[in-house]
């Protein structure tokens, strides 16, 4: 008698109560699935970290150490105090001093140099009495993005030059070219890069892992043996993802860490309110995984819509590849349904450019809603019977 | 009240190029702790009706009980109280034996130790292996740790989807042994095989063929409802044996049945007569002939011709 009243007072006194202990051994399966298979979990921590060294360092868009002609005309002071700067600098390797136009086009064609800067005869001469003088780059346009770049790169070097020269003058010397670059002023790639590695993650992490992870379980059989028991569809849906959570928190440190340590991106603003953020779009991501597995019957399936719906449009539309304004007007508006651009400019503001809750209250109310409208249709299409 | 009553369900698939008819308005009941065998060959609709008894499908028409409650609108009630074994192993693969066991426990507000008596025969053999995942485990190993987690919250009615199916003969013969040991602890049990041979260890059984229910009775009722002779027939020429008894009036119908041919016959008069003078006619080898009690396939078979 007194042992069936302990066994009673045991049974009804689990901290968690009834529905907690299901819930928490059906946490601890889900857990046991993700660590028994070593191979998923190996790829699922070791790929944000490629990700990241590969955008990092690899697949940058920067061009640094192009090479370089110079073809100085003028030989004064300034023009040998500019190409001392720009051959200083880790764009660009000086690989030889040039005397004629013939020579350039020579050296262009035999494709050892992407750039030459050549100054006119009278440089110096030209800047003190005219206040105006010129210097031609040109530029190898065969890739013009590298073009680009690299003349925005020598412009901005000039520029440093002319503001040096201009301080202690009365009469300011002309400024012909003005580049500014906020936030990034060295161009770095990684700024763009850290963001976007990380909305790219988390989704692919949250959304395809979950929804392959439902969907196995109705393809192995096993959810017809669950759904026949009292286990209530909203808990079986929410223990699914909590592992997936943790290992998306562990992405995120990995991804913080890599880009503090290895790529030198600080983190400007508040860890606390960038890592909330994430977690934020970490159920997002879920809920799409969750709506995913309502529809898909395969893992295959899952997969192959998980990477159409969510790989693609995260590569496309959340401005980390491509920027959105660049974009025809109808591609800008689909782009704003896609979270991770939302994400995306939450990590820049609070990351990069430092900034507060305020900057970003209203890219994290539309994250908010997104996730709620998503989980609600998610639940109430979760499937009690078998399709 | 009886713990499972079925009133002509009816349940038809449809897709785009096709209909499928799985049951066309099936009606029985199970009485409390009676074995009660579902015996129709693949396609008979068998696995339909245990998804419309487990809550897991909707029927399009007809009405069903499980344990009192109805299975759509209390479907929650039902989903506490009933085990539920599938005809694929279902449990997790890459889960141990006893992983699986504690999961399938705790899902059911109970643990192992609350009800290890009632599993505990079965449990026993699979133990020396509870730290083995279940993937690895043989097929007869497989079905008796299914049968552990679906006992193991003491449900008052079991479901058991071809159990047998693809076990060797000794496990399905312990099997079949576990169901009896269970069904005097007063659990209900439901179960569908394509074995007939099976059907003579249920106390009831249905025989089911393309969604209609042939007959319902005890095996022994079903076959004392054969009235027609029955004779079993062997020689070294088996084909063209067959082909010229088919050819005589007399006989209703004639089938390989393992090593003889089964032959009903239209009368009772002059059958081993008719027989031996086909045989002398054929000039047939170690020709055999004899009278034999009807057994479920043989009844099996003349349900099927009506």
């Amino acid at each position: 008698m007194i042992t069936e009243l302990k066994n009673r007072a045991k049974k009804n006194h689990s901290p968690l109560g009834v529905g907690g202990k299901q819930f928490f051994i059906f946490v601890k399966k889900e857990w046991l699935h993700i660590w028994r298979d070593r191979r998923t979990l190996f790829i699922l921590i070791w790929m944000p970290i490629v990700q990241i060294l590969l955008y990092g360092f690899a697949l940058t868009n920067e061009v640094k150490n192009s090479n370089l002609a110079i073809f100085d005309q003028s030989k004064d002071e300034a023009t040998a105090l500019i190409s001392h700067q720009i051959a200083a600098s880790r764009y660009f390797n000086l690989v030889k001093n040039v005397y004629s136009y013939q020579e350039i086009e020579a050296t262009f064609k035999k494709g050892k140099i992407r750039l030459a800067v050549v100054f006119p005869k009278g440089f110096r001469y030209d800047l003190l009495h005219t206040n105006h003088a010129q210097i031609q780059l040109i530029a190898d346009a065969s890739d013009p993005n590298t073009a680009n770049m690299l003349t925005n790169y020598a412009k901005a070097i000039i520029n440093d030059y002319q503001q040096s020269i201009n301080q202690n003058e009365k009469l300011p010397y002309t400024i012909n070219t003005q580049l500014r670059m906020l936030y990034n002023p060295e161009l770095k790639g990684a700024y763009n890069f850290v963001p976007g590695v990380m909305a790219l993650v988390l989704m692919l992490v949250c959304a395809m892992m979950t929804s392959i992870s439902i969907v196995r379980e109705k393809e192995m059989g096993t959810m017809e043996v669950i759904l026949v028991s009292p286990l209530k569809p909203f808990r079986i849906i929410i223990a699914k993802t909590i592992p997936y959570l943790l290992v998306s928190m562990l992405n995120i440190a990995s991804i913080l860490l890599l880009s503090v340590y290895a790529l030198d991106v600080p983190i400007s603003g508040s860890l606390l309110l960038l890592i909330a953020e994430s977690i934020l779009f970490t159920i997002t991501s879920l809920s799409v995984g969750i709506l995913i597995s309502n529809t898909a019957k395969t893992q295959q399936t899952a997969q192959f819509t998980s990477v159409m719906s969510l790989f693609l449009p995260t590569l496309m539309f959340s401005g980390f590849l491509f920027p959105v304004e660049n974009m025809p007007v109808p591609l800008q508006i689909i782009s704003n349904i896609v979270p991770a651009k939302w994400y995306y400019i939450i990590v820049k503001s609070v990351m990069i450019k430092g900034l507060g809750f305020s900057a970003v209250w209203k890219e994290t109310m539309i994250l908010v809603v997104m996730t709620l409208i998503l989980l609600g249709i998610s639940i109430k299409n979760f499937k009690i019977r078998l399709g | 009240m009886q713990p499972i009553t079925v009133e002509n369900i009816i349940k038809t698939y449809r897709t785009k190029k096709t209909t499928v008819d799985a049951l066309k308005g099936i009606s029985f009941a199970v009485n409390k702790g009676e074995i009660f065998g579902l015996i129709g060959p693949d396609g008979a609709g068998k696995t339909s009706l245990f998804r419309i008894l487990t809550t897991l499908l909707i029927a399009d028409s007809g009405h069903a009980t499980v344990d009192g409650y109805d299975v759509i609108k209390d479907y929650k009630q039902i989903r506490h109280r009933v085990g539920y074994m599938p005809g694929k192993f279902s449990l997790y693969q890459d889960l141990s034996v006893q992983e699986n066991l504690e999961f399938f426990a705790t899902i059911f507000n109970t643990s192992i130790e609350e009800n290890y008596d009632l599993v505990k025969e079965i449990y026993q053999q699979i133990e020396p292996f509870k730290t083995r995942k279940a993937g690895q485990l043989s097929g007869g190993m497989k079905q008796k740790l299914a049968l552990c987690c679906a006992l193991i919250h003491k449900p008052s009615v079991l479901f058991l989807d071809e159990p047998t199916t693809g076990v060797d003969a000794v496990s399905r013969k312990e099997f079949w042994e576990m169901l009896h040991r269970l069904k005097l602890q007063g659990i209900t049990i439901l179960v569908s095989t394509p074995y007939m041979d099976e059907a003579s260890l249920c106390d009831r059984v249905a025989l089911i063929q393309k969604g209609e229910i042939l007959s319902v009775n005890t095996p022994k009722g079903i076959t004392t409802e054969f009235k027609k002779p029955l004779w079993a027939v062997k020689a070294n020429e088996m084909f063209p044996l067959m082909t010229q008894i088919k050819q005589n009036e007399l006989v209703e119908s004639c089938y390989p049945f393992g090593q003889y041919h089964h032959v009903v016959f239209k009368t009772q008069e002059n059958i081993k007569e008719t027989l031996e003078a086909i045989a002398k006619k054929g000039n047939y080898t170690n020709f055999e002939v004899q009278a034999i009690e009807p057994n479920i396939e043989d009844c099996f078979m003349a349900l099927m011709k009506e």
